[in-house]
């Protein structure tokens, strides 16, 4: 993301989670589907809701809400699980709903502003102002990868 | 060019070529005079050389050249195949090993092969391949291998630029007979030509479309890769005369110089009979070979077809991806449940045409899934073609006589298993080698023969695969394994006494345990048999041993046909449904609340005389509950690990279910008394509890 010169436009998937929006390269998403059931794993993470099959793979489940201590909702139409793929792995992001396929100038990307409290500030790449849109931009390793 | 795509082609067809090295080597040790096994295997040699060349790995390609020029001598009667020749040309094969499997890990194939060259090219010089000769200081061997890299004129007839072996050399003969002429061609290239190969190409097409090409020097390959100065020659046979030829050859742009010399076929004539017969008797000896004409020209035409093909014609089979095979398998288990969907449609409808359409859909997808499943099935003899040569090794380096025999080879296993079984089977066999077998001086003084016998056995037997290795060599000595295991603290006294033979043999598989007095250089590296055993366990198989001191061990290993599909007892707790596989289920069984007994914080039951440990897995899963159940009873699946067993507590039993395993991903791993995942016929995913996992 900091090559502006090659990458002028990022195409990204946009989806709300409580007040926000996120965003996430299109390229590391691989489908998003709707909200189906989910096996409970048991001895996990509290974020990690469980494993669902996605047509014959089974796929592990995040919520998002959880992962980024944001409060919990109940499921509603418009959740969505959105399948990311990341170097080997796999993995499903509950999300409140998925709106959008934007194309972000990568000049308009910055830095996270310099906020301080908010637990999901370490799972932030940066922050993608459109028009009167907040757009935040995520870190997937962090996201997947326990951090600790 | 882009190598890295035809890279793992490569290596797989290096690898398939220097196996076949290896059994026709075996082959050869047992029928010394056989030739055409030669050919076998300088066929396989050869072809191994071009691939290298191509791909670039210049010592692979340089060691097979040398191990060739051995290969040719013998073929030619030059040199009579030994025990020590064979030592050297298997040391070959293990070094082009070695360098394809550095290839396959990302290396550039180099290896320091000085001390086998040498021995190379002291055998192609005649003198025995060992002579402890020091001479060759490391810069003169480096010259050496240059000198090797060039084509080695022979001084045999100054007139001839090449030298032709038998067959050659009749073809030549019978050509002559039928108005065909014989020439050795010399064209030469211009110093500065840019395209060497392509003019080489351009050369070979006129001759070709001219006569056939008998044989040139360098060979063909080498003159395709441009590994050639500026000249090379050409023995060629046509019905064009030498100057029309050399014209049409001339042609060729960058050719610099084209000498077309007739081959004077009394060259060959006057060699043969000079040695054989006496000159009076020379006229018949050349009619005999022309009266073999009609024979021996088809002969040519195949010699070519073969060397094209350079011999795969056996193998009907294409490599497939092992996972196209996963995401086929997936896909036909969706399709298995819509097929359950289906059904229970059909059958609230209750429509005739329906139902029968249904019905036959099923029938079909059975067939399917037997083929999706057994297209997963390999051949044991994957793994088992690589213990003939280990064994002849290491009976070499022991100084054991041993023969080993093996049975079951076309037995099929799932490739997973196929990976993995390999790495346990060289322990075994190697075990059974160097601690079973006795030296042959033993073996005589206890009346057994002194050649040792190693068997190695597959065979199917209901849903699993028997592999066993059995010698009839010493056996297991009871009491010095049990000396050493109250020793190690692998057991006690009190335990000791109890014990029965199988189970003390059993002993020698425990972590910690080695009963070589002397660690060899074969076996006792640190790596015990316990290590084969938690390899085993771990694809679902299980391992014992049976033997009687004096008379032989057998070491049977019992494995699962497939890992992608298991047996499973599916169980429900709350609204959670796991599955418990069948392999470490004794049997289910419901109990009384007021049968629960407490022992030090543990609750226990009494099941059949022994105490057994009950895991109750509402807490271990910690499953949600709505409400407490009690209605006074329990249901218990009794499970094994070892001679150890539990009892795991669930709500309810649903029934037995063969499943296809899935792992979790990546993302999740190591988790806690899961070991899988399985699609139930709903689409919803159940667990797979590793039973393993739950008793210490």
């Amino acid at each position: 993301m900091t090559n502006a010169t090659e990458q002028k436009n990022l195409k990204v998937i946009v989806f709300q989670l409580a007040d926000k929006e996120y965003a996430i390269p299109v390229s590391h998403v691989k489908g998003i589907e709707k909200l189906m059931h989910i096996t409970r794993v048991p001895k996990t993470e509290h974020y990690v809701k469980g494993v669902i099959n996605l047509r014959g793979v089974v796929t592990p489940v995040i919520d998002l809400r959880e992962r980024f201590d944001l409060p919990v909702s109940g499921n509603e139409e418009t959740t969505r699980i959105i399948i990311i793929t990341l170097e080997t792995m796999e993995v499903g992001f509950i999300v409140d709903s998925a709106n959008d396929v934007l194309d972000i100038n990568a000049s308009s990307i910055e830095q996270q502003p310099e906020v301080v409290g908010s637990f999901e500030e370490d799972f932030i790449a940066g922050v993608a102002k459109l028009e009167n849109r907040l757009l935040i931009l995520l870190h997937l390793d962090k996201v997947l990868n326990p951090i600790d | 060019m882009e190598l890295n795509q035809y890279l793992e082609m490569f290596i797989e067809e290096s690898k398939e070529h220097l196996q076949a090295c290896s059994e026709h080597l075996l082959e050869l040790e047992k029928n010394p005079e056989d030739l055409t096994i030669v050919g076998e295997i300088f066929r396989s040699a050869h072809t191994l050389k071009g691939m290298a060349a191509t791909m670039g790995f210049e010592d692979l390609a340089d060691l097979t050249h040398k191990m060739e020029n051995i290969l040719d001598a013998i073929r030619n009667s030059k040199i009579k195949v030994d025990a020590e020749i064979l030592d050297v040309v298997f040391e070959s094969v293990d070094h082009l090993e070695e360098m394809v499997f550095d290839i396959a890990d990302g290396g550039d194939g180099k290896r320091n092969v000085q001390a086998t060259v040498e021995k190379l090219k002291r055998i192609e010089a005649g003198e025995p391949a060992n002579a402890a000769s020091e001479e060759p200081a490391s810069g003169q061997e480096v010259a050496a291998a240059m000198v090797a890299n060039e084509y080695k004129q022979p001084a045999e007839a100054p007139e001839l630029k090449l030298s032709y072996d038998d067959f050659e050399k009749t073809v030549i003969l019978q050509s002559s007979e039928q108005d065909f002429n014989a020439f050795e061609i010399t064209v030469a290239l211009r110093e500065d030509c840019l395209l060497k190969a392509a003019r080489v190409f351009m050369v070979f097409e006129i001759l070709e479309k001219n006569g056939d090409v008998i044989k040139s020097s360098p060979t063909v390959d080498k003159l395709e890769e441009e590994q050639f100065d500026s000249q090379f020659h050409v023995a060629f046979i046509s019905k064009e005369s030498a100057e029309d030829l050399q014209k049409m050859l001339l042609k060729v742009s960058e050719v610099d110089l084209v000498v077309v010399k007739k081959i004077d076929r009394n060259v060959f004539v006057t060699k043969t009979t000079a040695i054989e017969v006496p000159a009076e008797e020379a006229q018949p000896a050349v009619q005999e070979t022309v009266n073999a004409v009609p024979e021996a020209q088809p002969k040519t035409a195949s010699a070519k077809n073969s060397n094209s093909k350079s011999g795969h014609a056996s193998s009907k089979t294409i490599r497939v991806n092992i996972e196209r095979l996963d995401i086929l398998m997936n896909l036909f288990e969706e399709l298995a449940i819509d097929r359950g969907r289906l059904l229970s449609i059909a059958s609230e409808v209750n429509h005739g045409e329906l139902n029968e359409t249904v019905e036959r859909m099923s029938r079909t997808m059975g067939d399917l899934q037997n083929i999706v499943l057994t297209m997963r099935m390999v051949p044991v003899d994957t793994v088992f073609n690589r213990f003939p040569k280990m064994v002849r090794q290491l009976s070499r380096d022991l100084n054991k006589k041993i023969e080993l025999n093996i049975v079951g080879a076309e037995t099929e296993l799932d490739r997973t298993v196929i990976d993995e079984i390999g790495d346990p089977l060289v322990h075994l066999i190697r075990n059974s080698v160097d601690h079973g077998i006795e030296s042959p001086e033993v073996r005589r003084a206890k009346g057994k023969p002194e050649e040792g016998t190693v068997e190695l056995r597959a065979y199917h037997s209901g849903n699993y695969v028997f592999i066993e290795i059995e010698d009839d060599g010493a056996g297991i000595n009871r009491d010095k394994v049990l000396a050493k295991a109250l020793s190690k603290g692998i057991v006690t006294q009190e335990q000791s006494l109890t014990m029965t033979d199988k189970q003390i043999n059993e002993l020698i598989m425990a972590s910690g345990f080695s009963t070589a007095d002397v660690i060899s250089d074969v076996s006792g590296r640190g790596v015990g048999l316990d290590v084969v055993k938690t390899t085993i366990e771990s694809l679902g198989g299980n391992i014992s041993i049976e033997s009687t001191q004096n008379v032989g061990s057998v070491f049977s290993i019992q494995l699962p046909l497939t890992l992608s599909i298991i047996s499973v007892m599916l169980v429900e707790i709350e609204n959670e449904i796991y599955a418990i596989p069948l392999s470490s289920i004794i049997e289910t069984s419901i109990i009384r609340h007021t049968d629960i007994l407490n022992a030090h914080n543990q609750k226990v039951i009494d099941f059949r005389g022994k105490v057994v440990p009950l895991v109750f897995l509402e807490e271990i899963f910690e499953v949600p509950r709505a409400e407490q159940i009690n209605d006074g009873f329990h249901s218990v699946v009794i499970v094994r690990k070892g001679d150890k067993l539990a009892g795991l507590v669930v709500d309810s039993f649903i029934g037995q279910q063969e499943i296809v395993l899935k792992s979790l991903g990546n993302y999740l791993t190591n988790i806690f008394a899961i070991s899988g995942a399985t699609i139930l016929g709903n689409g919803k995913v159940a667990l797979i509890v590793d039973c393993n996992a739950l008793m210490k």
